[in-house]
């Protein structure tokens, strides 16, 4: 029988290496479940319609179903590489052990960024929808929102310093009620319980593909909002008691329920709201589902909606915050960035320097940037990401075949899903490039200025020695 | 005043306060323990246990 226990406390079985204070493994798959479509749900309550103001509700419906395959690639790609490398950091850590030292640099700034991105977006929507609340009960004049975005930010990093299993549970039941909501407006509105109130005939009639092919093309860029963040999944690796088996089903569900949501999203709002008003996402419906649930008639939807909408928000916020904290304290740990970062609370297990540390950043961005580009470099960010996960497996496979290591998960049909990831990025790209060419272009440049930075001053600070920490055999090849 | 106007309020202090609760904490930890304590986390920690535990009882996996 073993001589330690990872359940333990006082002493976790890390014993090993020399840890004396590590993440705790109390996680199980329905957390890591709620940590992915936590992140993602608010796509579905707002954001994705973008993609029908750029060519209409075909072209959404469209850009729904090929981000729905672009993001399955992630998944499956994503579950296999983090069955095997199961550390804190995701895709980060897989890129140090599987790529290089400057692949890993980048990376993992792609998920600090695209993470702090979104929870400042999510932070400003939250603020928004307190006034929204505050017009609606008869509040007279502006109410202030900055209060309300500092609370929600403050609030939920409180959360995460605290702990992951109360942070994560906090989110599998508001993630787990705005999913519910999701389904019982489908159920009201779709005529499976009372009449129907969809029209997508009349709707549809002459406005099919509005903006032709291109249209299509465009819509791409905001496809990615139905399942943006689904990938962060892999940054509970090293708190779940079972990595191998939770990870891959935790975010295959995840992407299950997603494509779900965002199938029925797109089918109750087409068929309710005209094409113009659902695809301008400022002037025109800021919150689809919640503008559904008006139409319906009900109060109760009414409700139902709008609180969907609110714990949508807050838990992609909370997701948010869990990840990007666990990215930084895995760079810092292995010296990619200061190694006081890599420090974990010895009460409550967290690594509680990261989680502050990302608290300033994330109110700067929240209350001193446009949504609109705050989003947008989220998503940016998250797109390069997901341009080096199809490398990233075609070279893990190459360097450790399917009889080498076992895995926690082995993906089908390599390297098609690879391949298919990497096209749909491509197309991905060239639709962002339309709308946002200039910030795609800064973002890169950022990316080039920092990997210049780590190359020539900071890897000289890294763990070299301690940074591949996998008993893995020798890559085939070297 | 009404209502939404006490709500900002009570959003300020609360944020405030949660702010000041980690800043605490933050400082009395760092205080407490020694860096050596609080930056001992090594990755690959689970690995390292079973593969000790592997070559100890000669399982194979």
């Amino acid at each position: 029988m073993s001589d330690f226990d990872i359940t333990s406390q006082t002493m976790d079985g890390m014993g090993p290496h020399g840890t004396k204070v590590g993440l705790l493994r109390v996680l199980g798959p329905a957390h890591v479940w709620a940590l992915g479509v936590g992140i993602v749900l608010v796509g579905e309550y707002m954001g994705w319609n973008f993609a029908v103001g750029k060519g209409g509700a075909y072209a959404a419906l469209i850009a729904c179903w090929f981000a729905g395959i672009l993001y399955s690639c992630v998944a499956m790609i994503d579950s296999e590489v983090t069955s095997t490398v199961a550390s804190a950091g995701g895709q980060y850590t897989q890129a140090k052990h599987i790529v290089g030292p400057l692949m890993a640099f980048n990376v993992g700034l792609y998920l600090v960024f695209a993470y702090t991105m979104l929870e400042a977006a999510n932070a400003i929507t939250a603020g928004y929808l307190f006034s929204v609340v505050a017009t609606m009960s008869g509040h007279t004049g502006e109410l202030d929102q900055r209060p309300f975005i500092i609370l929600v930010i403050m609030f939920l990093a409180w959360l995460n310093y605290r702990g992951v299993l109360a942070t994560l549970t906090f989110n599998l039941v508001i993630t787990s009620i705005a999913f519910c909501a999701i389904l019982v407006l489908f159920l009201s509105t779709s005529g499976i319980l009372g009449e129907s109130i969809l029209e997508h005939a009349a709707l549809f009639e002459g406005h099919e593909l509005p903006y032709g092919w291109i249209g299509v093309l465009a819509a791409m860029h905001f496809g990615l909002w139905y399942y943006l963040g689904i990938e962060g999944t892999t940054q509970a690796a090293e708190e779940v008691r079972s990595p191998a088996r939770s990870l891959p089903f935790g975010t295959l569900a995840g992407i299950m329920t997603l494509l779900i949501a965002a199938t029925l999203t797109w089918f109750m709002c087409s068929g309710v709201l005209p094409w113009e008003y659902l695809g301008d996402g400022v002037n025109g419906s800021v919150a689809p589902l919640f503008d559904t649930a008006r139409l319906s008639g009900s109060t109760a939807l009414v409700w139902l909606l709008g609180f969907g909408t609110l714990f949508a928000t807050l838990a992609s916020a909370n997701g948010c915050i869990n990840d990007a904290s666990r990215a930084w304290f895995a760079m810092g740990r292995d010296k990619y960035l200061p190694g006081w970062f890599g420090a974990v609370h010895p009460r409550y297990r967290t690594p509680y320097r990261s989680i502050i540390f990302l608290v300033p950043i994330a109110l700067i961005f929240a209350l001193g940037a446009p949504l609109d580009q705050v989003i947008t470099f989220s998503i940016l960010s998250g797109l390069l990401g997901y341009t080096f996960m199809p490398l990233n497996i075609i070279l893990f496979r190459r360097k450790w075949p399917l009889e080498t290591i076992k895995r926690g998960y082995e993906h089908p049909f390599h390297p098609i899903p690879a391949i298919t990831l990497l096209t749909l990025c491509g197309v991905t790209f060239f639709a962002v490039f339309l709308g946002y060419g200039t910030q795609l272009v800064a973002m890169i440049g950022f990316y080039i200025v920092v990997s210049l930075w780590f190359h020539f001053w900071r890897y000289r600070f890294v763990n070299r020695g301690a940074q591949f920490t996998m008993p893995w055999p020798k890559p085939r090849g070297y | 005043m009404d209502l939404w106007n006490w709500l900002e309020y009570g959003a300020w202090a609360l944020s405030a306060l949660l702010g000041l609760h980690m800043a605490f904490d933050w400082l009395k930890t760092d205080s407490t323990y020694s860096e050596d304590v609080l930056t001992s986390s090594r990755e690959g920690e689970l690995e390292a246990m079973a593969e000790e535990h592997a070559e100890k009882h000669g399982v194979r996996s």
